[in-house]
C-alpha cells in the first residue's frame, strides 16, 4: 500500500492551480541549508492531505534536491555513493548521449541551471496571484532573517490564453495521457497502459519485475521518494508557424500538418488513429475514447500517425517495438512560461516555453531512454529522423508522413525548440525531508 | 546506374578501445560495423551444468516458436550459441541492428520471456540478482564481451528490417507478375 502520508503530493495529484513558480536555491552551508529544509518541510504538500482537501487548499509546494545538494546538506559518503549514477552526474553531464548537443547544450542553459551550487527547487502553485505573493514574500522574509540561502533563479510558469483548456505555446491540447498507479482507485482510461505498479514511480515498492529494485541508503532518505528530471524547452513560435504556412496552403492544411507532427489534433487532442482525416472535438474531449487506440494492429504503416510523430514515439502502443512499455512511462508536470503569443502576431523573440519534470524511479530506464533513443537517436524505427518537437534538428533530418500511393517528406526539418536548461532532482518523502533537516 | 553502399563488400578493423567511442547510458558504445552492431560473450559454464546449457537450446528453440516476435525489439539479424572446450565454455554471440547499450533494459526483460535466462544463471559469475540490478547485469555483459577486432560485410550495413522489405516486395512483384499472365 502506497504511505500517502509520507510521499509528497507533486507526482500523485495535480492541484487546481493556475499559477506555478520554480525557485532554484543554494546553501552556503549545511546548518543553513538543514535548517531551510525544517522550516519548509511541514509546508510541503503531503499526498493524502493534497488528495482530501485540493477543493479547499490555496497553495502546494513540493521541494527535491540534486546530487550536489544532499552533499552539501552533509549526507554522508556511503549514502551518496549508494545512489544510480545518472543522478550522481547530474543532466548536464550526460547531455551528449541524451542528445542534448549542438544548440541544445548546457552552454546554452539558462537560470544557472547547471550551477554546481544548485542545491533544490522549491516547486510553488498557488490558486490565485495574491496567495502566490504571500508564500514569496513569507519566504524572502524567512531569507532575509536567515542568512546563508541563496536563490539562484527563479521561473514564472503561467496558463495560455484561452484558459478553457491546457495548451502549449504552439497550441496543443495537453495533460491527456498520464499513468495511472496501482492503489490509487483509479481505472486507466479504454486502451491506456494498464496500472503501473507504485515502485515505477516511487522508491521503496515493487516494480514491474514484481520484485523491488535495491534502495539508495539509508532507507529513511529513500523511503516513498521519487526522481525528476527537469527540462526547460524554448519554443520558436514564429518558426513554428512559419513552417506551417510555407508547407501547407490553406488552415485545414496546416491544421493537417501539426496534427501529423504530434499525432493528435492540436485543438482537441482528438487521436489521428481514431480520426486521421477531419478533427473530432467530441472525440478529443471523451476520456473513454481519446486513447482507445494501438498502433500495431489499427495504424501498423502510420497511414494515419505518422511512426516519427511525438506521441508515437514517446509511447509506441505496439509490441513489436517494445515488450516493456509499462516500464518506460513518466509522470509528466510542469507548464508554460513566457507571454502568448497571439495568433497572427510576428515572432517578437521573447523566451516562452515549457518546463517540466519528469518523474520516476529510475532515471535512466525512463526518463534518458525516452529522450536519448526514442527522441534522438535516427536509427528509431529506422526512420533516419528525430523527434519533431524535442529531437535536436540540425536541418539535416526530415519528417516523413506515410501516405497513398507515396509518402510526403519534409526535408530538413527547422528546430522548433530549443533546450534552455535541465537537471536531476531527488524528491524525497516527508520522513526523509525532516531526516535531511535534522542530519548532524 | 547509381551504386549503392550496400554492393560493395566491406571490411572495418576496430581498435581494442578508443576515446571517441560515444557514452551510452551505461557506458561506450562498441561502433557499428559493416557487420552492424554485435557482441561476441564469452564466459565459463559452472562445473556439471554442461548438459542442462545444452538442452536449453531446445527449450528457448520452443518457446520462440510459441510467440516468433518475442524477440523483435531487439532487431537482431542472428544468435549464435557455441559450447566449447569440452562444453566448459560457452559463447553467445549477436548481431544486432541497435546498439546494446540503448536496449539494455528490454534484452534483461525478454531474456527473462524468453528462458534464455536460465542459460546465463548456469555460467561462473553471472549476478543472482539481475532481474532487479540491470547495473549489475551490464556489469556482467560489459566484462565478458570480447571486441572484434575485424568485421566484414558482404552487404555492408544493410538492416534486418530492409532485407525483409526488399523480400517482400519482390514477392509482391511475383505476385504481380503472376496476376498479369
Ligand atoms: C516543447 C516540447 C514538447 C511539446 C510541444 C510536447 C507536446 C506534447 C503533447 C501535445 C502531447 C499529447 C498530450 C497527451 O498525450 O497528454 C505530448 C505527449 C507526451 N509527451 Fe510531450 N511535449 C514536449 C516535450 C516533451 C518532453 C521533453 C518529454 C520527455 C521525455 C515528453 C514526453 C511526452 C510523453 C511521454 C507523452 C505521452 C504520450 C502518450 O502516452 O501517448 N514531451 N507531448
Amino acid at each position: 500500500m502506497l504511505e500517502l502520508d509520507d510521499i509528497q503530493h507533486y507526482l500523485l495529484c495535480r492541484p487546481r492551480a493556475i499559477i506555478a513558480q520554480y525557485f532554484f536555491m543554494s546553501f552556503d552551508s549545511a546548518d543553513s541549508g538543514r535548517k531551510w529544509v525544517g522550516a519548509l518541510a511541514d509546508k510541503v504538500g503531503v499526498a493524502k492531505s493534497v488528495l482530501e482537501a485540493a477543493e479547499t487548499d490555496l497553495r502546494w509546494i513540493t521541494l527535491a534536491f540534486t546530487y550536489n545538494g544532499l552533499k552539501k546538506l552533509g549526507v554522508d559518503e556511503a549514502s551518496l555513493e549508494s545512489f544510480p549514477d545518472a543522478y550522481k552526474q547530474g543532466m548536464a553531464a550526460r547531455a551528449r548521449m541524451l542528445g542534448f548537443t549542438d544548440y541544445n547544450h548546457p552552454d546554452n542553459w539558462e537560470d544557472k541551471i547547471t550551477d554546481p551550487n544548485l542545491h533544490a527547487t522549491v516547486i510553488l502553485f498557488a490558486r490565485t496571484q495574491e496567495e502566490k505573493q504571500r508564500c514569496i514574500d513569507l519566504h524572502d522574509q524567512w531569507l532575509k532573517e536567515n542568512p546563508g540561502v541563496n536563490t539562484l533563479s527563479t521561473l514564472v510558469l503561467e496558463a495560455l490564453p484561452p484558459y478553457d483548456y491546457v495548451h502549449e505555446h504552439f497550441g496543443y491540447r495537453d495533460r491527456i495521457t498520464t499513468p495511472v498507479i496501482e492503489g490509487m482507485g483509479i481505472t486507466p482510461s479504454p486502451g491506456s497502459m494498464p496500472p503501473s505498479k507504485a515502485g515505477e514511480f516511487f522508491l521503496g515498492y515493487n516494480d514491474e519485475t514484481g520484485t523491488m529494485p535495491a534502495l539508495p541508503q539509508p532507507v529513511e532518505l529513500s523511503k516513498n521518494g521519487s526522481f525528476l528530471a527537469y527540462v526547460k524547452m524554448k519554443e520558436h513560435v514564429g518558426a513554428f508557424r512559419d513552417f506551417l504556412k510555407a508547407n501547407a496552403a490553406t488552415e485545414d492544411e496546416q491544421e493537417f500538418l501539426a496534427a501529423k507532427l504530434m499525432g493528435r489534433w492540436r485543438k482537441s487532442g482528438a487521436p489521428l488513429v481514431l480520426c486521421p482525416e477531419k478533427d473530432d472535438h467530441e472525440l478529443g474531449w471523451d476520456e473513454k475514447r481519446n486513447n482507445n487506440f494501438d498502433f500495431a494492429n489499427m495504424d501498423p504503416k502510420g497511414y494515419a500517425c505518422p511512426v516519427g510523430s511525438h506521441i508515437r514515439r514517446m509511447n509506441v502502443r505496439d509490441n513489436k517495438v517494445s515488450q516493456i512499455m509499462n516500464r518506460r512511462l513518466i509522470i509528466r508536470r510542469g507548464g508554460t512560461y513566457g507571454p502568448h503569443l497571439p495568433e497572427g502576431a510576428p515572432e517578437d523573440g521573447a523566451n516562452r516555453g515549457i518546463a517540466v519534470f519528469a518523474g520516476c524511479a529510475d532515471i535512466s530506464r525512463q526518463f534518458e531512454f525516452l529522450v536519448s533513443v526514442w527522441a534522438n537517436d535516427p536509427e528509431f524505427a529506422e526512420l533516419g529522423e528525430r523527434d519533431p518537437f524535442i529531437g535536436t534538428q540540425d536541418g539535416t533530418f526530415n519528417m516523413t508522413i506515410p501516405k497513398r500511393p507515396l509518402k510526403k517528406t519534409i526535408k530538413g526539418l527547422p528546430a522548433f525548440t530549443s533546450v534552455k536548461g535541465g537537471a536531476y532532482f531527488f524528491l524525497p518523502g516527508i520522513k526523509a525531508l525532516h531526516y535531511l533537516a535534522s542530519l548532524k | 546506374m547509381k551504386t549503392h553502399e550496400w554492393e560493395t563488400p566491406k571490411a572495418v578493423a576496430i581498435p581494442k578501445e578508443n576515446k571517441e567511442w560515444e557514452m551510452g547510458r551505461y557506458g561506450p558504445i562498441w561502433p557499428k560495423t559493416p557487420a552492424c552492431y554485435g557482441f561476441t560473450i564469452i564466459a565459463d559454464v559452472k562445473p556439471g551444468r554442461e548438459a542442462i546449457v545444452r538442452q536449453y537450446g531446445t527449450t528457448i528453440a520452443e518457446a520462440l516458436k510459441g510467440s516468433p516476435d518475442l524477440l523483435a525489439p531487439l532487431k537482431l539479424h542472428y544468435l549464435r550459441w557455441v559450447l566449447f572446450d569440452n562444453d566448459t565454455k560457452f559463447m553467445y554471440q549477436g548481431i544486432f541492428d541497435t546498439d546494446f547499450d540503448k536496449y539494455t533494459e528490454d534484452a534483461v526483460a525478454l531474456f527473462t520471456l524468453s528462458g534464455v535466462n536460465t542459460v546465463f544463471e548456469n555460467l561462473v559469475g553471472f549476478p543472482e540478482d539481475w532481474k532487479t540490478n540491470t547495473p549489475a547485469f551490464i556489469k556482467f555483459v560489459r566484462e565478458h564481451q570480447c571486441n572484434s577486432f575485424l568485421e566484414y560485410g558482404e552487404y555492408p550495413y544493410v538492416s534486418a528490417d530492409e532485407i525483409k522489405k526488399a523480400l517482400r516486395l519482390k514477392a509482391a512483384f511475383s505476385e504481380m507478375l503472376d496476376q498479369m499472365q
